[in-house]
């Protein structure tokens, strides 16, 4: 018996993505092209204050108008201990007020109504008396003897959430007390959203007569959702459905429980009707979860020949009023303790304070693994500022003072376990492709003729691919994630996982998993995902953790099947198992490379020639607990000019080399890292969420919060160096967030290098042309 | 409320339908015609991922009326597909990775096709300006402009030899 080997297109192929062909025809189903019958909508009134009492709300003319069938205040949840909900950070959250606002566009009450025209016109007219309170907007002061309480529902009176610290204070001060040079550094990163395209919703639709409660939603996390529900709604799991649609981006912003989604929820169970509930932009831009807000006090110690040695940070978080951040338990500042990045320090301290303020929650990620991309900001701009004290160059400082490749497995002052990194390769790459020697070249040339033209670097560490189960959970849910495998008859397969695609092409990368791992051809392998009732339980996908997690996980169930494969070959081609080697996608006989079956074979036989000591069939589950995280890397190289007339920043090349180890899919990976370079040039030159005095938000719509274009977005330069993880089953890391860390410093970096020669050492993102220009004409640079 | 008659063709198919004088021409294409490939993304105006076509010119559907549409012919994502064949800016984008969550990609090809028809031979900072009025946040652009180029470039070789044209390298299912 010999069979040739299929053609399978596994690992390291750029296979065309297969959810494709429904978007391309407008044929993805996103969650407000489902039309249930019988289907109501849910608007939501929103507070204009952002922080003020509740005296009376009034619903008797929205109740008059015509379709309206219900109107949903704090005082009706709360009869049936649903005004509040659990957070992801052990915090608890109003579904809608009983008495108090707590931020401006908070849900106050919501409208059920037979069409969604009408429910928006009812809102308007819901009558709400509120009686303003003065607000807390600056973190600063929020904790000062007389600032007003954001959350007087607490036991704790006061605006102070938590503190939390890593490495070794002591040890860090006595290194600091001896060094030769010690550098300092305020950086504020600002509160930024992430504004998918799609805004958030859902549909909830509830079965009087089975009982059964299927929520369609938008979110990066069902699974972990339907629990959710179940503990708060007290209704059996088995009774509750999630199903997580196509989405139209995620990005972190939809990983919370928002209060629509539970008060659609409640309107459902209430009417017995599916209730459709779709945020327009305003809302998602002004009520939803935001990401960063770190006020960064950073100190460097280092010797004057440019050796860094300890790192000392504090840092102020503002949470707004609720503490809703979507990390695991353990980490109220998620993974910030990364901030000693890809350097050899000798110690390091970092400390975060979480505060209230009324603004809505924040601290929820905008593409990037729990605080990583803070502190990748911070050690980066440390570095080139230390390089510029000591009149070094930065490519220089960052050789002198990188872990060597041979120091991996590598123990961080902060406690982490680095599994495997080359930063001088890459760096060395980054330089080569850019020809860095030939642009510091031309700079001095330009800067001699009064042209402003900057070169910036980020060697960045990220961490990705939570986790390990003894660290990390959510809710005490401990963060594996899983994969089941059906081989059918015919040498197809369905695949079906716990993560959820919103754009990263899980349905084509975990079929070239299954591919590689059975030999089957990828075009006969269907993956599955987002249904809580079919996929296995998993935490979701978020953080980069859905290769480094339910990848490893189907690579695993994927060898558990090729384990059984084995004895069903040997029964096939009459030898013991044991003389049987996996090679070339199939099974061959050792020494007899003609005698072999495929898969494909061995899949029929499964079902209908197996041995009789081997279970019929041919599946696979596993639940894949990683050993560690996973700890990409790269090194960018960014060069900007500055118009002197405008200060605009043009970013006129960027280079990116990025190490996420072995590649499933390299088109789908060079996509993720142009997607995320954008999410990374987004913040550092346009975008940031403010607030006036009184609370009101000054960025809610989209032509307010400026998100790239293609105008403005350059042409990416991607390249790449490939280090595997040692520890996962595919030797591969997460990537999807690695630009979007990694980028906002080198192009800092880059803005602050070209105007060095002016005496700035600093400055804060977002560098818009009018911060620029400021600068300028103080120096008289500004060109009339 | 008061209802006005109205009456368009949707890639060629007739609708007619007495409806709102305020109700929006992207909720009637969503919602009367059930065609929910054009997207909502922003109210403003702003993101682009409800353009169709009206008369063959680029709109963003979620700030006209569609009273206002009375007569017009307006072209969606659903009929770039003719006879079984993919438009070649449909094949554009799924040759060239020119999508990820894919829920500006309609709005972002059908500016696309219109900007094609105007500009058969585009450079790619012509390309970046036109679909300046299109946001994407997953792509970074890169591979869209390569999308349309390679859209171009299929049009401009059906332009001269009209006989067979060519396969995509792999098949798009």
């Amino acid at each position: 018996m010999t069979s040739e080997a299929p053609i399978i297109r596994g690992m390291g192929h750029s296979v065309k993505r297969k959810e494709d062909p429904r978007f391309l025809r407008g044929k993805g189903h996103y969650i407000d092209d489902f039309k249930l019958p019988g289907m109501l909508y849910m608007d939501i009134v929103r507070s204009p204050y952002a922080h003020a009492r509740i005296v009376n709300i009034d619903a008797s003319k929205a109740l008059a108008l015509p379709g309206v069938l219900a109107v949903i205040t704090g005082k009706d949840l709360d009869a049936a201990g649903l005004a509040w909900m659990p957070t992801l950070m052990s915090d608890k959250q109003m579904v809608l007020p009983v008495d108090r606002v707590v931020y401006q566009s908070q849900e106050v009450a919501a409208v059920i109504a037979t069409e969604r025209y009408i429910a928006a016109d009812a809102i308007t007219l819901v009558e709400v008396e509120y009686e303003p309170l003065p607000p807390v907007m600056d973190p600063h002061k929020a904790t000062d003897p007389d600032a007003p309480l954001v959350r007087p529902d607490r036991d704790a009176k006061t605006n102070h959430i938590w503190h939390w610290e890593a490495g070794d204070a002591a040890r860090t001060d006595e290194v600091f007390q001896n060094a030769e040079v010690v550098v300092k550094q305020d950086l504020y990163i600002p509160r930024i959203h992430v504004c998918s395209i799609e805004t958030c919703g859902c549909i909830a639709s509830y079965d009087k007569i089975d009982g059964k409660l299927t929520v369609y939603m938008t979110t990066q996390a069902p699974h972990a959702i339907r629990t959710v529900f179940s503990l708060v709604s007290g209704i059996p799991e088995h009774k509750i459905r999630i199903i997580s649609p196509d989405i139209g981006g995620g990005f972190g912003g939809k990983v919370p429980v928002y209060p629509g989604y539970v008060i659609a929820t409640v309107a459902s169970l209430q009417t017995g009707l599916p209730v459709k509930w779709i945020e327009d932009r305003s809302e998602n831009l002004q009520a939803d979860s935001f990401a960063r807000d770190y006020h960064i006090s950073a100190e460097l110690a280092a010797k004057k020949d440019g050796t860094m040695q300890a790192l000392r940070v504090k840092t102020l978080a503002d949470h707004g009023a609720f503490d809703a951040a979507a990390n695991p338990s353990k980490f109220p500042a998620g993974l910030f303790s990364i901030i000693t990045g890809s350097y050899d320090l000798q110690a390091a301290h970092v400390e975060v304070d979480g505060v209230y303020t009324n603004k809505p929650s924040g601290g929820v990620a905008y593409r990037c693994s729990f605080r990583v991309t803070e502190a990748v900001h911070t050690i980066e701009r440390l570095v080139d500022t230390l390089a510029l004290a000591l009149s070094l160059d930065p490519a220089d400082v960052r050789m002198k003072n990188f872990i060597p490749p041979e120091a991996f497995p590598y123990k961080s002052p902060t406690g982490w376990e680095y599994d495997s990194g080359n930063y001088p390769a890459a760096l060395q790459k980054a330089m080569a492709k850019i020809d860095y020697a030939g642009l510091r070249r031309e700079q001095a040339e330009k800067r001699a003729r009064g042209e402003l033209m900057g070169i910036g670097i980020s060697t960045f560490t990220e961490i990705v691919g939570a986790g390990p189960s003894h660290t990390f959970d959510i809710l005490g849910i401990k963060m594996f994630d899983s994969c089941e495998i059906r081989v059918h008859p015919t040498g197809s397969a369905i695949v079906r996982i716990g993560v959820q695609t919103q754009g990263q092409g899980h349905e084509t990368t975990f079929a070239q998993i299954v591919a590689e791992e059975l030999g089957l051809p990828v075009e006969n392998i269907t993956v599955e995902h987002g249904d809580t009732d079919t996929a296995p339980y998993g935490l979701g996908t978020y953080a980069s953790r859905s290769t480094p997690t339910a990848g490893a996980a189907t690579a695993v169930a994927a060898r558990k099947i090729r384990d059984k494969a084995k004895k069903i070959a040997g029964h096939l081609l009459e030898v013991s198992p044991d003389d049987l080697e996996w090679q070339d996608h199939k099974f061959q006989v050792k020494g007899a490379p003609g005698r072999s079956v495929t898969m494909k074979d061995i899949a029929f036989a499964a079902y209908t020639n197996f041995p009789q000591d081997v279970e019929a069939g041919l599946e696979a589950v596993d639940y894949y607990d990683p050993p560690n995280l996973t700890f990409p890397f790269g090194a960018y190289i960014c060069v900007v000019d500055i118009d002197r007339g405008t200060g605009m920043v043009k970013i006129r090349r960027f280079v990116a080399v990025d190490d996420c180890g072995n590649i499933i899919n390299p088109m789908i990976v060079d996509g993720q890292i142009h997607g995320g370079l954008t999410m990374g040039m987004a913040p550092a030159l346009l975008e940031a969420i403010t607030y006036d005095e009184y609370g009101n938000i000054q960025q809610s719509n989209l032509m307010d919060y400026l998100l790239p274009t293609a105008m403005e977005t350059p042409v990416w330069e991607t390249d790449k160096t490939v280090t595997p993880s040692p520890h996962h089953p595919l030797g591969a890391k997460g990537v999807g967030e690695s630009a979007t860390v990694g980028a906002p410093p080198a192009i800092a970096n880059a803005v602050v290098d070209a105007l060095s020669h002016l005496g700035v050492t600093h400055l804060d993102i977002p560098i818009t042309p009018w911060k620029v220009y400021q600068i300028l004409e103080a120096h008289g640079a500004a060109e009339a | 409320m008061t209802t006005q008659h109205v009456q368009m063709t949707i890639n060629g198919q007739p609708y007619a339908a007495d409806i709102e004088p305020r109700l929006l021409l992207v909720h009637f294409i969503r919602e009367v015609a059930n065609l929910t490939g054009t997207h909502i993304g922003c109210d403003t105006t702003s993101c682009g991922a409800c353009t169709v076509l009206v008369n063959g010119v680029p709109a963003k559907s979620c700030t006209l009326f569609a009273v206002q549409m009375d007569g017009a012919a307006i072209s969606t994502v659903e009929g770039l597909e003719q006879n079984g064949a993919l438009h070649p800016v449909q094949e554009g984008f799924f040759e060239e990775h020119g999508l990820q969550c894919g829920f500006c990609t309609p709005g972002m090809m059908m500016t696309a096709v219109a900007f094609l028809a105007q500009n058969p031979n585009p450079t790619d900072d012509e390309i970046r300006r036109a679909i300046s009025g299109n946001l994407c946040r997953c792509t970074g652009y890169v591979n869209i402009v390569k999308s349309i180029q390679y859209a171009a470039k299929k049009q401009r070789e059906a332009q001269t030899a009209p006989a067979a044209p060519a396969e995509p390298a792999e098949a798009i299912r």
